[in-house]
């Protein structure tokens, strides 16, 4: 297992230089330039603004300058906020902490409801539960975020003036009230990311309980006499999960796409909102630095579920 | 046929036998495909919808001559009416002209990033599936690269780029607009290259295709006449997806505001300008919403059918179902 955690590790590397040579590629290829501002600002004469390019090495050949950047991204220097005058590496880990909750509890309400919803939908394939979910299923992951979320605060907001449908940082409250104000209005965007998540993998968790479920060993416990719960924890759920975790970790980018969305909506102080601020306010490299974010997060979610892929399937970590 | 004319009744039935032959398993490859999708009811009914909603949006503007741009400040915000069959927005303009000029503009986004798409990927995946070796290694890399990128992220990061200078090249409409499909279609071919290599894994091992080998025919003929025909299906369900998935990541963009400028309301941008008066005009919300919502549930089912029509080996390998399984999800895996 140590091994395959090494080999997956050393995977990781190479992936994440990739990503970050596409964005690098990206940027540099993008028409425009850092100095623009500086080069319509009368103020600056133009020597000043060449010896900036200089001893920014802007005029360095392109996979100089790519070494370079991914060597600082790599340190943890991050560059300067243009717009909130602070280091980019402190900005996002203030906001970090809020996605990873939102996302973590909207992941967890995902599980909660697609493992009990699939799994008994499979035991009973076309029954009137199974054609039910299976239909909201559908509903649910056809209905985009920005939707559902539009829809959700016009019913509890609006219409029952439940829930709050601004995300506050700065809750005045203490104690108990304090948790009770964060968890209120944590319902609707977790609820909204968590739905989404949870009915397309009602549909991964239905197709692949359904495709163990009827293979011989399953026949074997139920005839040695094993109770129907034992054969569907022990013998179904653990090997219809693992092509279940293959699936959900192909949709890990999908999920911050949705964490970014519904950071939008509900004004959640995130590194998704923090991202749409600063491409309008036009901070670029802020922009880059959660781009390499988002994609280091994916390839982090990725390791994590191959390891979880070896625990289920131990013959993956032996090939 | 450019064999030389025959003489006789004998080959004159040989050769109409050879055209019956030839023409008729098309023939019934296709009418059999409808035959089974029309059974999955949704699917048949999601395709019904799709056909209504696609007529609205192209013939809509000829029959419902209201400008989508008509300034009227003593009819702001107001409900549904006989004026008005969807209500106006904060400047009083007619919100069903509006979504019957929008929709034309998610719809084409949507078709023109899956055509993108799906080229990109039957390219790379037929590349990597025919040729082999160290060149499907690292194609398929490139694949799994691509894979893990954050697709939203650098869906805005792009735009903010990119925006400006094509704008100005190509004026705001569209410069946007292929701006949008080119990004959105080339953040989305993976898995039609996945699905298209693993076709080809398997049907150049084909007794067919070796007979075709064994003929003489050069690799382009047996991978144009030969394989990709018979790799198609998983590409038709894979690119209807994929059309649904485009919609809703151009929606999600000009949701965000990032995507198409105010005077071109697609659904999405309708949707953004209205999400901040939604405690006095929710159907100014509500309707663009249920528009995308209808158009990517119709194009997921019909998606859905096609898949069950396309495929008549119910039990397929697993490799291959999880594949198509996956390509099918994957509508809403941008949607987020």
């Amino acid at each position: 297992m140590s091994k395959y955690l090494v080999r997956r590790l050393l995977i990781s590397i190479p992936v994440l230089a990739g990503i970050s040579l596409i964005l690098f590629i990206v940027l540099a290829l993008a028409p425009g330039d850092p100095f623009e501002e500086l080069a319509t600002n009368p103020n600056v004469p133009p020597e000043v603004r060449m010896n900036l390019r200089h001893q920014f090495g802007l005029d360095d050949p392109i996979p100089v300058r790519y070494a370079r950047w991914f060597m600082s991204m790599m340190k943890g220097d991050w560059g300067f906020s243009f717009v909130s005058r602070m280091d980019v590496g402190t900005l996002i880990l203030q906001r970090l902490p809020t996605t990873l909750w939102v996302l973590g509890l909207a992941q967890l309400l995902g599980l909660l409801v697609a493992l009990p919803v699939g799994i008994y939908s499979a035991m009973r394939p076309y029954s009137f539960f199974d054609q039910l979910t299976t239909t909201l299923a559908f509903v649910g992951f056809s209905l985009p975020t920005f939707f559902t979320g539009i829809l959700f605060i016009l019913f509890f907001s609006i219409y029952l003036d439940w829930l709050p449908f601004i995300y506050r940082a700065d809750i005045s409250a203490t104690g108990w009230r304090w948790y009770w104000e964060n968890l209120r209005q944590a319902i609707m965007p977790v609820a909204v990311l968590g739905l989404f998540q949870g009915a397309s993998m009602t549909r991964f968790v239905r197709s692949a309980v359904l495709e163990v479920i009827r293979l011989d060993y399953i026949n074997t416990a139920r005839a040695k006499g094993l109770s129907e719960k034992v054969t569907i924890l022990k013998h179904v759920v653990r090997n219809a999960l693992i092509p279940v975790v293959t699936l959900v970790a192909l949709q890990i980018p999908g999920i911050f796409t949705g964490a970014v969305i519904t950071e939008q909506i509900f004004r959640v102080p995130g590194i998704g909102s923090l991202l749409i601020s600063s491409i309008l306010a036009n901070d670029t490299p802020v922009i880059m630095a959660i781009t390499f974010v988002f994609s280091g997060l994916v390839v982090l979610f990725n390791l994590l579920a191959d390891l979880l892929y070896g625990w289920l399937d131990p013959r993956i970590s032996y090939r | 046929m450019s064999a030389p004319p025959p003489n006789g009744a004998a080959t004159q039935t040989v050769r109409s036998a050879v055209t019956l032959v030839g023409r008729r398993p098309s023939d019934t490859l296709w009418s059999e495909t409808w035959r089974r999708f029309r059974k999955h009811r949704l699917a048949t009914l999601g395709a019904g919808v799709l056909i209504v909603m696609v007529i609205a949006v192209l013939a809509g503007p000829f029959v419902y001559r209201v400008p989508i741009d008509e300034i009227d400040f003593k009819a702001k915000l107001k409900g549904p009416s006989w004026a008005h069959p969807l209500g106006t927005d904060d400047l009083g303009q007619d919100l069903l002209a509006r979504l019957l000029y929008g929709g034309r503009i998610s719809l084409a986004v949507g078709v023109a990033a899956m055509l993108i798409a799906i080229t990109v990927g039957t390219l790379v995946g037929a590349a990597a599936g025919q040729m082999g070796g160290s060149s499907d290694h690292i194609l398929m890399r490139l694949t799994d690269l691509f894979l893990s990128l954050p697709t939203l992220p650098l869906l805005l990061l792009l735009v903010y780029l990119f925006r400006d200078a094509l704008k100005k090249v190509l004026g705001p409409e569209t410069g946007v607009f292929i701006l949008v499909v080119v990004v959105i279609g080339g953040l989305r071919w993976m898995p039609v290259a996945r699905l298209v290599r693993a076709q080809f894994l398997s049907l150049r091992e084909k007794e067919f295709v070796e007979a075709a080998r064994g003929l003489g025919a050069a690799p382009l003929r047996q991978v144009v006449r030969h394989i990709l025909p018979n790799a198609v299906g998983p590409v038709i369900v894979a690119g209807t997806i994929d059309v649904a998935a485009a919609i809703i990541a151009e929606s999600s963009l000009s949701f965000l505001g990032l995507g198409f400028p105010p005077d071109i309301p697609t659904w999405g941008r309708i949707l953004f300008d209205a999400k901040d008066n939604l405690d006095f005009a929710p159907h100014w919300a509500v309707f663009p919403g249920t528009a995308i919502f209808l158009t990517v549930l119709s194009i997921n089912y019909i998606g859905d059918g096609l898949r069950d029509a396309l495929d008549p080996r119910k039990v397929l390998s697993s490799a291959s179902a999880a594949e198509v399984h996956m390509s099918t999800t994957s509508a809403g895996a941008t949607s987020g």
